[in-house]
């Protein structure tokens, strides 16, 4: 659409009368009041990453990508996303069974306590974190004095930070999946032999794949731009716990170009992601 | 049913349940028996309890009270995997992932044959319905009336001891449903145990089962062969089910006092509470009061409403005694019949049937 095209519109709108239908027409039927917001939002949207790939430092890129700093930090983030993503799987999924194949009192109020992470500031589930599981913590505390675990400010807390903030999302998922799924396969597969368990991993579970993957992408996703609970909780040691985020906010305050080149790489990531995810969500028109 | 009773029945052959489920304002009380190679239908119109008393013998639902036995053993609190019950799904269920033969297999697989072994036996089973080439198909491919012999072979393969089939017939077209129908009787026929059967159809209950239950608002309200159910049916229900005009009333002799007022002539001589039923094809109509007529059942009766039945006309009536009459065509045309016309109907004693409750 073009300027002339609004500007006439517009005008047309306060003419009203007999040509108002037209006007609500414009651009192929989209009203304009809906078009307008439409086009800034999408401009909004944009205009930040178009930006990240204008002042991108292209000519020193391939030096600042293959820093040390840089491959570190990669490298950290790409792991403990997948191993958070990993702890999502084991633990969400039959959490995600639980919610909704189960009766039990109290279930709404559990969902509601599983989605709170969503919601809730990351920084805030961070202290939670440390006060739950850091060395004077409430559960951490044992973990010291008995098995000498420490999890605050170690690969493993980061971890544990980004699987806290990413498991909603794979249990929602997952447990949408299900309750779209027939429970009755389930049955079928009772009344063949199948304890509900060996039902669960021959039947629902190969039912629900497509689910459990997106569900996966979003978790690990949300892994990998995870900040405030990982900062909070895990800290920020090069090699050990910066991740990918903590990178590029912490050379952004003394080196801007390398600050770039880290967002990009993490643009170049998400691309892939929702490349991987084109067929489920990209094609739904 | 006593304790002596119980006793003796415990460690008899075949099946022996008292299901009791409650469910809210829902109450389902059936008493089932039968001897092993019996197929029973469970008859009854929707939401009768038909459906939960199927899940309640496959241990889908459990047992508010009463009592499960099959070939002597307790199965009131066994698990539906440890129980020897296959089930076929009234849309089959067939697992969507996995081939034709997998889903057969996945019952011997569970009761811990080997990948090989279970497979083994799901190709005979196949092989046995007709289905050998069908084997690696997915379940999306395969027709209707494949997918039912995928179901019945998938139940079959655990060896029930009780074979519980819900409206097997009922996802498929007319077409199909002849063949399958002929096939699955052939397969009930050789099965050796207890099979039990829910429908709402009444021909697919005559055709494939000895014996009818037909069950109204969670209990049985009458049980027998089908051609006595047919002959003597003792609910509106079943009377519609099998196209009869039913009443209830005092027998006298040959005469037949309705509850609601009219009396009937019959041709058998009974005393008390009586059923009396005669098919919509025995009534005659007359725009007229007949003058002369043998006939002493005639009633005053108004047109409520027609329809086409087959070839013919059903004409429902409403007036002195609520019936229904079957016309042809061209008689209805020339009574010029339409809804609120005062017509006189007629039956013949002889072609009356009554029976006691």
């Amino acid at each position: 659409m073009t300027q002339l095209d609004t500007s006439d519109a517009a005008a047309e709108t306060l003419k009203g009368g007999p040509r108002r239908r037209r006007v609500r027409m414009t651009g192929r039927g989209v009203p304009l009041p809906l078009l307008l917001p439409a086009l800034v939002g999408l401009a909004f949207l944009l205009l930040p990453l178009l930006a990240l790939l204008v002042r991108a430092p292209w000519r020193s890129l391939p030096s600042q990508l293959t820093s040390t700093e840089v491959w570190q930090a990669l490298q950290l983030s790409l792991f403990s996303a997948t191993a958070a993503t990993a702890v999502c799987l084991v633990l969400g999924v039959p959490l995600a069974w639980l919610l909704a194949r189960t009766e039990f009192p109290g279930r709404g109020f559990v969902r509601a306590l599983v989605t709170l992470p969503l919601v809730l500031p990351p920084v805030v589930g961070g202290v939670a974190l440390l006060l739950a599981l850091g060395r004077n913590g409430v559960v951490g505390q044992w973990l010291d004095s008995w098995f000498g675990i420490t999890l605050p400010f170690t690969t493993t807390g980061v971890v544990i930070a980004e699987a806290f903030v990413a498991m909603p999302f794979l249990v929602i998922s997952v447990e949408g999946t299900l309750r779209a799924a027939d429970p009755r396969y389930e049955e079928a597969a009772q009344t063949l032999g199948a304890s509900r368990f060996t039902a669960f991993r021959r039947v629902t579970l190969p039912l629900i794949a497509p689910g459990i993957a997106a569900g996966s992408v979003l978790a690990w996703a949300r892994a990998l731009g995870e900040f405030g609970a990982t900062i909070t909780f895990a800290g920020n040691f090069p090699g050990r716990t910066q991740t990918m985020p903590l990178a590029v906010y912490l050379a952004l305050q003394n080196d801007p170009e390398a600050a770039i080149a880290l967002s990009l790489v993490l643009l170049a990531v998400s691309i892939a992601v929702l490349a991987g995810l084109r067929d489920r969500w990209m094609t739904t028109s | 049913m006593t304790d002596t009773a119980d006793a003796q029945l415990t460690g008899s052959q075949g099946l022996d349940a008292h299901l009791v489920v409650d469910r809210g304002t829902f109450r389902l009380d059936v008493e089932l028996t039968a001897a092993p190679g019996d197929v029973v239908a469970l008859l009854g119109p929707n939401g009768a309890g038909k459906t939960t008393a199927l899940r309640a013998l496959a241990g889908l639902v459990r047992l508010t009270d009463g009592h499960l036995r099959l070939d002597g053993a307790e199965l009131d609190r066994t698990p539906p995997e440890s129980r020897p019950v296959g089930v076929v799904f009234q849309d089959y269920l067939l697992f969507p992932h996995l081939t034709a033969l997998d889903n057969v297999a996945f019952g011997p697989r569970c009761q811990g044959a080997t990948k090989a072994e279970s497979r083994a036996v799901a190709a005979e089973w196949l092989d046995r319905m007709g289905l050998a080439e069908h084997a690696g198909a997915k379940p999306r491919s395969l027709s209707g009336g494949q997918a039912q012999r995928v179901a019945v072979a998938r139940a079959l393969a655990t060896h029930p001891r009780l074979l519980l089939l819900d409206e097997p017939l009922a996802a498929l077209d007319a077409r199909t449903r002849l063949d399958v129908r002929a096939q699955l009787r052939r397969h009930l026929a050789e099965f050796e145990a207890v099979a039990v059967l829910v429908t709402h159809d009444p021909l697919d209950a005559m055709v494939l089962a000895d014996r009818l239950v037909v069950i109204e608002q969670g209990t049985i309200v009458q049980e027998g062969t089908p051609a006595d159910i047919a002959r003597h049916p003792r609910t509106d229900y079943i009377a519609q089910l099998v196209g009869l005009n039913l009443y209830k009333g005092q027998a006298d002799g040959h005469t037949v006092t309705l509850d609601t007022g009219p009396t009937i002539t019959t041709t058998e001589n009974l005393q008390g509470e009586v059923f009396v039923a005669f098919p919509p094809s025995a009534v005659t109509l007359f725009r007229d009061r007949p003058v002369g007529a043998s006939a002493r059942n005639l009633w005053h009766c108004e047109v409520a409403g027609l329809e086409t039945h087959g070839d013919q006309i059903r004409v429902d009536l409403t007036g002195e005694l609520p019936l229904a009459a079957d016309l042809t065509t061209p008689a209805a045309a020339e009574l010029d019949l339409h809804q609120g016309a005062s017509v006189w109907a007629a039956v013949k004693a002889t072609q009356t049937h009554s029976y006691p409750t």
